[in-house]
């Protein structure tokens, strides 16, 4: 029966902290409840009467950032509660990925600053430059110019290093949030609702309100579908290639109908035209709605995405010509950066938000 | 401005007052039926809606499953509801036409963008009689909003409208003051749908004594009653007691306007109340709060500077849905009556009393379980534990005003009546004319039940009048 009323707020207060923020407004969301069929927060609020420091990361890396809350709100500006949960729960969950970055620091550089971001991508495509220049080929097709030893001696430290770092940081995550020894039944849930993005299809299949204010639309669940599928196509891609060159003692360039060319081709091709979806919808959206202090540096994000997937499918298309040098440095160059920076930039939100699926799944089945 | 000034001077068919569920359900009938219409909302556009915004539920007469309703709510149960709340004060021919009317509403306002959503957490016991808006009344209201737009009609903000022009049995013009000028705009048929007059202290006061300056309004501070006043003023017939207001019991911390519904608490039957003078002056026990919150606004009135405070202790902090203002806590009584700033002696002896006469037996927050206090006055009739386990909580009460009976009378196609019988082009609808049907106590969700039936009704009859 005890219930720690210390952690409850006054829901006047403002605050300039993103935790102390958020608490605020979940506790005036959980007193009223008016949307609770529009996404999984909601739901995950009434569970609870009061909120830990943990409660709020995990709450705040369930939300989607669909915005339905906002424009159903009765509580917006002007009003003096002030509610703009979208916001709100954005702020803290940029705040809880730059806490749990490791080492730490630099996802604080590169979550604010896309100049940060886009001088990290000429750093990388200058080193790749060199190395095409320095370095002897060995091969055909791309390893003419970059042996394929170069390659991995490259790409394995800068693929396997940010997958360490992403790890120390889910499990600072998952300290937090309480979280309890992942099933199969979790994961089975949380992999359901992120392949089909429910929590952006406002809870009827409607859509959410990203970029047309009160009105719904789906367009931002497509877009960001063809982002994440493309990404996992591609990333498919490359595994087969490893697999075909090690298992197969395949070794590249493959022919269009090989197993990497039908993924990676449509992958790529998916992966720019959702890219360049997602910052149209950007570009309508109301900044006010989201992350605070950290636009330039989710901009910088797609647009680096977008990069790697269009200078792929460049590369892919001008094969043989003289172009085919300078593309493959731009082309690895930015793959190296994505790599690098994958646990300090926006793409760290894809690992944080399946966690916080699975955390949601244990939760909602333990209630 | 330029937009102003042009949508003003424009000959409309319909202009509509008032900018809420009503005033929306009768313009896009009115726009369906080819009519030119024009919506005066009084509040800038972040609080259009009136007290729709704050809605979150239509109650709706239905056999067999209807959307997100269960099972049956017929007429006979629906009119027996209303009658228990309204202890007969209300119109039946009127009440049953709205009754049958909501069935067909529903499917209606799905129709044009509402969004049903399962009842919410802890109002289970409503999803035979009521049906959730997915978001809200807010939600509800951005919908029609967006339906009204596609049809062409069009909105003006922050438009206040001051004055009917009526010249015999026909209405003219409506004088309304936007960007503080006066203009006159012109129209062949009016609806009148702005609400009671709760937003007007003054004339809360004026009504129902100068306590009332110590309530808080639970809804927008856009309902002054202008509109109502000013046809009441011509002439126009009346219904509802002038002097009364629906208010219940909610947290004393509460913003002066608009806090809705997180202001409401829980927690009075499992606690003591007092007044300002630590005196307890009724059962906090009598039934579940959902029938008693209503019957807490009235009592907590007639206290002193209109304050009470509910005092629990640690055992009960967990038995009731969250308050959004965290409760006043102390180690002890005497500490905690200094905190509320009441005489703490008293406070104590209070307690102490009340805590004598209890009684053992068992404790069930969730029915009524007869424990009673015995030989107490008032006596507490169920949940009636003593209050001894520190750290105790308090929350203040005050009455929150939700909305007024005073209206415009009505006939069943929503004609409002003046001094020479109905007029010929003046349409009510919504809080505006409700106290025809609701003539006291309240039903959750019949005030948006009467907005959409009359709504409709008044955009279906002037979009005739006008065709």
């Amino acid at each position: 029966m005890s219930l720690d009323v210390t952690l409850q707020t006054d829901p006047g207060a403002i605050s300039s902290d993103p935790v102390e923020e958020a608490r605020r407004q979940i506790e005036i969301c959980n007193a009223c409840r008016y949307c609770e069929g529009f996404c999984s927060v909601f739901p995950a609020i009434t569970r609870q009467k009061v909120f830990t420091d943990g409660d709020i990361t995990q709450l705040a890396n369930l939300c989607h950032n669909c915005r339905g809350c906002y424009y159903a709100c009765q509580y917006t500006a002007p009003h003096e509660f002030d509610l703009n949960l979208p916001a709100a729960l954005a702020s803290a969950r940029a705040e809880s990925w730059e806490r749990f970055a490791w080492p730490g620091g630099l996802a604080d550089v590169f979550q604010r600053k896309g100049t940060a971001l886009a001088a990290a991508l000429v750093v990388g495509c200058a080193m790749m430059f060199m190395a095409v220049a320095a370095l002897p080929g060995e091969g055909e097709g791309f390893y003419a110019y970059l042996g394929h030893t170069a390659m991995v001696l490259i790409f394995l430290p800068a693929f396997l290093l940010p997958l360490a770092a992403i790890v120390v940081g889910l499990r600072r995550y998952w300290a937090e949030t309480g979280g309890t020894t992942v099933t199969m039944a979790d994961l089975h849930d949380a992999a359901k609702s992120a392949a089909t993005l429910k929590n952006l299809d406002g809870g009827q299949g409607q859509g959410c309100n990203f970029e047309v204010e009160e009105r719904f639309s789906d367009e931002r669940r497509m877009a960001h579908q063809a982002v994440m599928w493309g990404f996992l196509m591609c990333f498919a891609s490359t595994a087969s290639a490893t697999i075909l060159h090690y298992v197969f003692a395949t070794p590249a360039p493959y022919g269009f109908f090989s197993v990497p060319k039908l993924l990676g081709v449509p992958g790529g091709i998916l992966l720019t035209l959702g890219c360049a979806g997602l910052l149209v919808l950007k570009g309508k959206a109301d900044p006010a709605l989201g992350t605070p202090k950290r636009a330039s540096g989710e901009w910088a994000f797609v647009w680096l995405l977008g990069f790697v997937a269009l200078s792929g499918l460049l590369l892919y298309a001008l094969r043989e010509s003289v172009l085919t040098g300078p593309l493959l440095a731009l082309h690895l160059g930015s793959v190296l950066t994505f790599f690098l920076l994958t646990p300090y930039s926006k793409m760290a939100h894809g690992f944080y938000r399946f966690a916080a699926l699975v955390r949601e799944a244990q939760d909602r089945r333990a209630s | 401005m330029n937009d102003v000034v042009a949508l003003a001077s424009e000959d409309w068919d319909i202009v509509i007052a008032g900018g809420g569920n009503a005033a929306l359900c009768a313009a896009i009938e009115a726009a369906e039926r080819g009519a030119k219409v024009l919506i005066l909302e009084g509040a800038p556009k972040p609080y259009r809606g009136g007290n729709s915004r704050h809605t979150r539920n239509f109650r709706c007469m239905h056999h067999g499953d209807l959307g997100p309703l269960v099972e049956t709510y017929d007429e006979a149960e629906f009119f027996d509801d209303l009658l228990r709340v309204t202890k007969g004060e209300t119109d039946e021919a009127l009440a049953r036409m709205c009754i049958r009317t909501s069935e067909e509403c529903l499917p209606w306002m799905q129709a044009h963008g509402v969004r049903f959503q399962p009842s919410l957490a802890g109002t289970l016991s409503l999803d035979r009689t009521n049906a959730f808006f997915l978001g809200g009344g807010k939600a509800l209201v951005n919908a029609y909003y967006l339906a009204a737009q596609d049809l062409g009609v069009r909105v003006l903000y922050e438009a206040q409208v001051k004055h009917v022009g009526i010249e015999g049995a026909r209405a003219t013009h409506l004088e309304v003051e936007i960007g503080g000028i006066t203009r006159n705009i012109h129209a062949r048929a009016f609806v009148l749908a702005s609400g009671g007059f709760q937003g007007d202290i003054d004339w809360l006061a004026r009504a129902w004594g100068e306590s009332a300056r110590n309530f808080l309004i639970r809804g927008t501070p856009y309902n002054r009653g202008v509109v109502l006043k000013d046809m009441l003023d011509q002439g126009a017939h009346s219904v509802g007691d002038p002097t009364q207001c629906h208010a219940v019991a909610i947290d004393g911390r509460a913003p002066k306007y608009d806090g809705g519904i997180v202001t409401r608490l829980d927690c009075v039957p499992f606690s003591v109340v007092v007044n300002r003078n630590a005196e307890r002056f009724y059962d906090e026990g009598e039934d579940v709060w959902p029938k008693r919150y209503a019957i807490w606004g009235r009592l907590v009135a007639a206290q002193p500077e209109q304050v009470a405070y509910s005092i629990i202790d640690a055992r009960s902090i967990d038995l009731f849905m969250p308050s959004v203002y965290p409760p006043i806590s102390a180690g002890t009584i005497p500490e905690l009556a200094a905190k509320l700033d009441l005489p703490a002696e008293k406070l104590q002896a209070t307690i102490a009393e009340f805590n004598a006469s209890c009684r053992p037996g068992d404790f069930h927050p969730q029915q009524l379980d007869g424990l009673a206090t015995e030989g107490l006055t008032p006596a507490k009739t169920n949940w009636a534990r003593p209050i001894e386990e520190a750290p105790f909580y308090a929350y203040s009460l005050r009455p929150g005003v939700t909305f007024t009976y005073l209206g415009l009378k009505v006939n069943d196609r929503a004609r409002v009546t003046g001094p020479e019988g109905p007029y010929e082009n003046v349409w009510s609808a919504g809080e505006m004319m409700a106290g025809s049907i609701l003539g006291q106590g309240y039903l959750a969700g019949f005030g948006m039940t009467i907005g959409t039936v009359f709504g409709r009704i008044a955009g279906q009859e002037a979009a005739a009048h006008v065709a």
